[in-house]
């Protein structure tokens, strides 16, 4: 394409500059570009994560005293439900996958785009209605939504707040979500580069790919667990309306059905970035590719199956749970699976302690807490106990919150220079990350204890007794959320005075690293052909000599 | 590829277009397009579910219930179904066998069909309400739970896969505007291809709606 363009930087025309049909901000809204669609991901899921945050915030601002500081019960309510709302639909789901993989997975696998390109911008279309939609449910005249993320019926039936809405939001994110999956596992099916098998794809974008499955098999369930709901409002099916002969538990098996699987669609894309990290900064191959590329799939199937443990004490069959029980400790295995050999990969690799490197380690920390405090919620004897306290607000923060969310930070912090061609400041973002660990810790280590003392999780209200820890948790998140600012900010600054960081800054070996930063339109010059596996350290110079 | 990439890019230069990729890949779209009908399968998926759950527990009602839907109703939509999905396989035929014409005119012959599976419907349903059978109505709050249950399950279900029937028709219209402004032709007609399969789903889960809800009694 070089010769048909004019150049305007050195010899390559990259794709913020390239002009299309529409310029300015219509060139962003109108683009079918995978990586202006990716950042447009970026952009909503950063500004949205911040929302829920400052909710979390005012969350922990009400629990400093016992009683009424700030907001009433049924304020503590919105909030809650909001945050998880945001949270889940709206920064983790979409998350990486949406974000980081519309901008990569085309890369990585040697295209120029995605399969349907339209489409995909037709998914973050829905994706912002949907945002919206459930942002604006909060000024509606019921009153913004009190029933948890989790929609529970018959409470959902019943409520006199706005549940529609917020629903109708979360169905269309579940369309776009579907769309993405679709998408994504088309174009690894048709558009691999030739020589790219699928032993010589990326770690990450079996992740992706794994990922794009359950999203396409979950979500219909949710969508019609969803649309039934409305329906029942709207009205009166009474299909789990027990006053007319319905079963609640039928809703929660359906919600489950999706809900469980989603949670690997939160943690798989994480754990593919952190395959591609590792080697990357241990300069090795990284152990057991094929092992952990299975695992992937692994984890999506057996996650399909595994939903009945989060009904253990909602009205089961010992069977079932039993059943049940046994295959959640299944699913330990292939995440077992990866944590051994990625520390395998590390062993005897020669290490750069880097900003990503370094952000991974937090994860594994957090992460291992979260994963092993799941196992006790998995297990029948203690999970009857532990059921609905702090001890589960803290068990799938350290998932999701230090599992993912930590992970997309790092992606964030990896794919930068590639993203903008500029460095941010290495040292304060080293900074920010110490200080978001220690507060996290404070923060969600002290529900632990919480949950275990008795705390029931979703009250604005507490025992005297337990105001130490809660004030204790509240310092805590004032110290986390500075850490996360301050990672914002610097990042910002990274974006607008930062260096010029050079094409492989870290000494990456997939094909990201052997375009420019930020890379031209159709990612490159020619379609390059692939010879080796996706870390084959002995090759290094080879591929990256090969600059596109 | 690079060259037809590099093509490409030099069109889009002279007409200053959008860069899209029209990286023609049939394969591709059909792929897209089956998992895209697993998803709605799926959809389904959780209201079969929740009928096998429902008729375990109230079989006699399901039995009872089953018994006041019109058969010869029911029936005559199945043949109304079958008929149309007969008649979009003659269109994509007609297509691929260069027909312009009778590809319109077997298109416009299906959606006709559809139009009539509605029509069907419609007086079905309406019969229901003048009866008082339906979510809410007099008559159906005297009736037992698991018959409440039932027509909860009928309704939805039937009308979940009624607006299926509407989405299918506004498909298909769009596809018919296509061919006869010649962007879906003989040379290119993945797009056909792709309603018609959509279409197919949609006679194939009315072909597991009829017997559960009509015929099991
Ligand atoms: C950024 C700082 C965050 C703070 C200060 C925070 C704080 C809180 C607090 C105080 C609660 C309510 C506990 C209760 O009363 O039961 C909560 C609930 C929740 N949080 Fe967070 N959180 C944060 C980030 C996150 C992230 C990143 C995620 C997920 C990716 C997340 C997901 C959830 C979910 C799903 C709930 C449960 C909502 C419900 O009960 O329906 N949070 N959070």
């Amino acid at each position: 394409m070089s010769d048909s363009t004019v150049s305007t930087n050195g010899d390559y025309v990259n794709f913020y500059q390239y002009k299309g049909k529409h310029t300015g901000i219509l060139g962003w809204l109108l683009s079918v570009d995978h990586k202006r669609i990716g950042l447009l991901y970026l952009g909503s899921m950063v500004t949205f994560f911040l929302v829920g945050m400052t909710l979390g915030f005012f969350m922990r601002l009400e629990l400093w005293n016992p009683g009424q500081d700030i907001m009433g019960p049924q304020t503590y309510n919105a909030l809650f439900t909001l945050h998880g709302i945001i949270m889940i639909f709206l920064v983790i789901i979409p998350g990486i996958p949406a974000g980081f993989g519309n901008f990569f997975l085309p890369i990585q696998i040697g295209a120029e785009d995605v399969s349907f390109p339209r489409l995909n911008l037709f998914s973050w279309y829905l994706y912002t209605i949907g945002g919206l939609l459930a942002v604006a449910s909060l000024f509606l005249s019921g009153g913004p939504i009190d029933t948890g993320w989790t929609f529970y019926a018959p409470y959902s039936l019943r409520t006199g707040t706005e549940v529609i809405m917020p629903l109708m939001a979360a169905f269309i994110l579940g369309f776009s979500s579907i769309l993405t999956g679709v998408n994504f596992v088309t174009t690894v099916h048709r558009l691999r580069a030739p020589g790219m098998t699928f032993f010589k794809l990326p770690l990450f974008i079996w992740a992706l790919y794994s990922t794009a499955w359950i999203q396409i098999i979950g979500t219909p369930i949710i969508g019609i667990t969803i649309l039934l709901v409305v329906v029942e409002r709207l009205f009166g099916v009474g299909l789990f309306d027990p006053a007319m002969g319905g079963d609640p538990i039928l809703f929660q098996h359906l919600f489950w059905i999706y809900s469980h699987p989603a949670v690997y669609i939160m943690i798989l894309p994480a754990m593919g970035v952190v395959s591609e990290i590792i080697p990357t900064f241990a300069r090795k191959t990284i152990f057991g590719y094929g092992a952990i590329a299975v695992s992937s799939i692994a984890i999506a199937f057996v996650g399909t199956l595994v939903w009945g443990h989060h009904m253990f004490t909602s009205g089961m069959s010992d069977e079932s749970r039993w059943v049940y029980s046994f295959l959640t400790f299944i699913v330990a295995l292939p995440s077992g699976v990866k944590i051994f050999n990625w520390v395998a990969t590390m062993y005897k690799g020669s290490i750069k302690a880097e900003t990503p490197f370094l952000y991974v380690m937090a994860f594994i920390f957090l992460f291992s807490i979260g994963g092993l405090t799941g196992l006790v919620l998995g297990s029948l004897a203690t999970d009857v106990h532990l059921h609905d306290t702090y001890f589960v607000v803290a068990h799938f923060h350290y998932v999701m919150f230090g599992g993912t969310i930590f992970i997309f930070f790092a992606a964030l912090h990896y794919w930068f220079p590639k993203m903008f061609g500029k460095m941010y400041n290495t040292k304060i973002a080293n900074i920010a990350l110490a200080i978001m660990v220690v507060g996290f810790n404070m923060l969600y280590f002290t529900f632990f204890i919480l949950g275990y003392l008795g705390m029931p999780r979703r009250y604005y209200d507490y025992l005297p007794e337990f105001q130490g820890m809660h004030q204790f948790a509240t310092v805590g998140s004032w110290v986390m959320i500075a850490g996360i600012l301050l990672m914002f900010i610097n990042l910002f600054l990274g974006l607008k005075n930062g260096k010029k960081s050079g094409n492989n800054p870290w000494g990456g070996m997939t094909l990201e690293w052997t375009v420019p930063s930020p890379p031209p339109l159709l990612n490159f010059k020619k379609i390059p052909t692939v010879k080796y596996g996706p870390y084959e350290y002995e090759h290094y110079d080879e591929v990256t000599n090969n600059v596109n | 590829m690079s060259t037809n990439s590099s093509t490409n890019v030099a069109h889009e230069e002279e007409h200053g277009h959008e860069h899209v990729h029209d990286l023609r890949d049939d394969y591709g779209s059909k792929l897209g397009m089956w998992l895209f009908l697993f998803t709605e399968l799926l959809l389904f998926g959780g209201l079969f579910l929740l009928y096998m759950a429902y008729r375990f527990e109230y079989f006699p009602e399901f039995q009872l219930s089953a018994k006041s839907l019109k058969i010869w109703m029911g029936g005559l939509n199945t043949i109304i179904l079958l008929t149309s999905s007969l008649t979009m396989v003659l269109s994509i035929i007609a297509l691929q066998r260069r027909k312009i014409k009778a590809s319109i005119y077997w298109l416009i012959t299906t959606i006709s069909f559809a139009f009539g599976f509605l029509v069907v419907k419609y007086f079905e349903w309406s019969d229901k309400f003048s009866h008082g059978i339906f979510p809410g109505g007099e008559e159906l709050a005297l009736k037992t739970q698991g018959e409440k249950i039932f027509y909860g399950l009928y309704f939805s279900m039937t009308g979940l896969h009624g607006l299926h029937v509407i989405i299918g028709m506004i498909i298909l219209t769009f596809i018919l505007v296509f061919i006869v402004k010649g962007k879906v032709s003989p040379d290119r007609f993945v797009l056909l291809e792709n309603g018609g399969l959509y279409w197919h789903l949609v006679d194939l889960i009315w072909i597991f709606l009829f017997p559960l809800f009509y015929l099991l009694h």
